[in-house]
């Protein structure tokens, strides 16, 4: 699949820095052009489309297991978009910075991912995989928001179709949400638990990115991300308040940042790029 | 071998071309051909996925290349979000065949996109595509493929599918 190409004339000035130290640059086989020193944008894309290829791939583990079978088509479901959304991404991301989306999907060592520890953390149980969905939608939701303004043309017309699916994401992590809140005491309780367990982890969300700042100058994104934060907060702190949970007193976050060095994503890792590693280069 | 071809002999050829998931319908009524250029005998199609991540795309654009190969030797089909694919581009042709099929079309318009994370509203009953009845109810927003919901009818007790509105 190969996207429409459009016109860009943004994020594309000379200010490049190296990302990362793509171990794919040691192994040899290095694509034509600067792998490895990629324009800001793509620390962008790249942030967006971990997040994404990594959530979907920890959820679609449900798949045969889920709780009742309308939640295993619904993980399924919800899976298959978000691995879509992230392939969407890599390709935006290879037209920017070279290599393929296969191989950024599957060619990296964990430290290289760039998702956030929210997503790459297992998924827990089901009242955990729900809370994480709960704060993970929530917080794309506000994060899609803003980017559909974004001055890269490429990006706000991709974000502008990705809400309309994410609107039935939200209506599904609202649905548990209330089933959660209004259910009996147990439930409402370990889902509160682990919202507030994984409040810190949530808001390596917003961690600031490198080259920010040049970002919202050229407006690829629109605003700041402790903008986008601050919102997310805001908007989410009736829910909060309804459940019980005081983030305040959650676990200290540390600095929010990105990276895959959760020891639970090293095991999703080795799962997600098995086949790929069994017979580089194949097609599939 | 290429002979001058305008767009309406392009727009009939797609017709031709049934969606890979629900065969009832054809890419031009369901809405996906965003447009269709000729130039000389060159043919230019544009197409735009209904949903992001639907594995069918590249089938797709494979079928709708095969297909316009009859009328010249050069074509190209994209994928584009320069515009994006709502269930409201679904023709008066293409809900047709989709009921007859035994999918529910989406209701129109599509739901709006605002900016409250919590969209959750209760959903209108929908007609049971087999039996008309509106005594019909939502059982899973999410279905076989990314574009399908599963609802249940209770005047004919049957399951059946609708096709999402987004």
């Amino acid at each position: 699949m190969t996207m429409g190409r459009e016109t860009r004339d943004v994020g594309r000035e000379e200010s490049v820095r190296p990302l990362l130290p793509l171990s794919r640059r040691e192994r040899g086989g290095v694509p034509s052009g600067s792998w490895g020193e990629v324009p800001l944008l793509a620390v962008l894309l790249l942030a967006l489309a971990d997040d994404e290829l990594v959530i979907g791939w920890s959820d679609s583990e449900w798949t045969g297991i889920a709780p009742v079978l309308e939640e295993d088509v619904a993980m399924s479901s919800i899976a298959q978009d978000e691995i879509g959304h992230a392939l969407a991404f890599f390709e935006l991301l290879s037209a920017e910075a070279g290599g393929t989306p296969d191989e950024w999907a599957f060619q990296r060592e964990p430290a290289e991912y760039r998702c956030a520890r929210l997503v790459g953390r297992g998924h827990g149980d089901w009242t955990r995989t729900m809370a994480r969905r709960f704060l993970y939608e929530t917080a794309d939701a506000v994060r899609l928001i803003s980017l559909e303004q974004s001055s890269f043309a490429p990006l706000a017309n991709l974000v502008a179709k990705m809400r309309r699916e994410e609107q039935y994401h939200l209506m599904h992590v609202q649905t548990w949400f209330e089933r959660f809140a209004a259910g009996p005491d147990e439930g409402r309780e370990r889902f509160a638990a682990a919202i507030a367990d994984l409040w810190p982890d949530a808001l390596d969300l917003f961690a600031p990115l490198d080259g920010e700042d040049d970002l919202v100058r050229d407006g690829v994104l629109p605003e700041p991300i402790a903008a986008l934060r601050e919102r997310w907060q805001a908007m989410l702190a009736p829910s909060l308040e309804r459940l019980g949970v005081d983030v305040s007193a959650a676990r200290a976050p540390g600095q929010p940042r990105r990276g895959g060095e959760h020891p639970d994503f090293a095991w999703l890792h080795n799962e997600m790029t098995m086949v790929a590693r069994l017979e580089p280069g194949a097609t599939w | 071998m290429t002979t001058a071809i305008d767009e309406q002999q392009v727009w009939d050829a797609l017709h031709d071309v049934p969606d890979p998931e629900i065969p009832a319908i054809s890419v031009v009524d369901l809405g996906i051909v965003r447009s269709v250029a000729v130039e000389g005998g060159r043919v230019a199609v544009e197409i735009m996925p209904t949903f992001i991540g639907c594995p069918a795309i590249g089938i797709i654009c494979g079928n709708v290349e095969a297909r316009l190969r009859r009328l010249s030797e050069e074509v190209t089909v994209s994928v584009t979000y320069e515009e994006q694919w709502t269930s409201d581009r679904i023709t008066d042709r293409g809900r047709e065949n989709l009921r007859a099929a035994g999918y529910a079309p989406p209701v129109t318009p599509a739901p709006p996109l605002g900016d409250n994370l919590f969209p959750l509203t209760l959903y209108p009953a929908i007609e049971c595509p087999f039996c008309g009845s509106r005594r019909t109810r939502l059982e899973n927003a999410f279905g076989p493929t990314l574009c399908r919901a599963i609802w249940y009818c209770a005047d004919c007790r049957q399951p059946f599918e609708q096709f999402k509105a987004v």
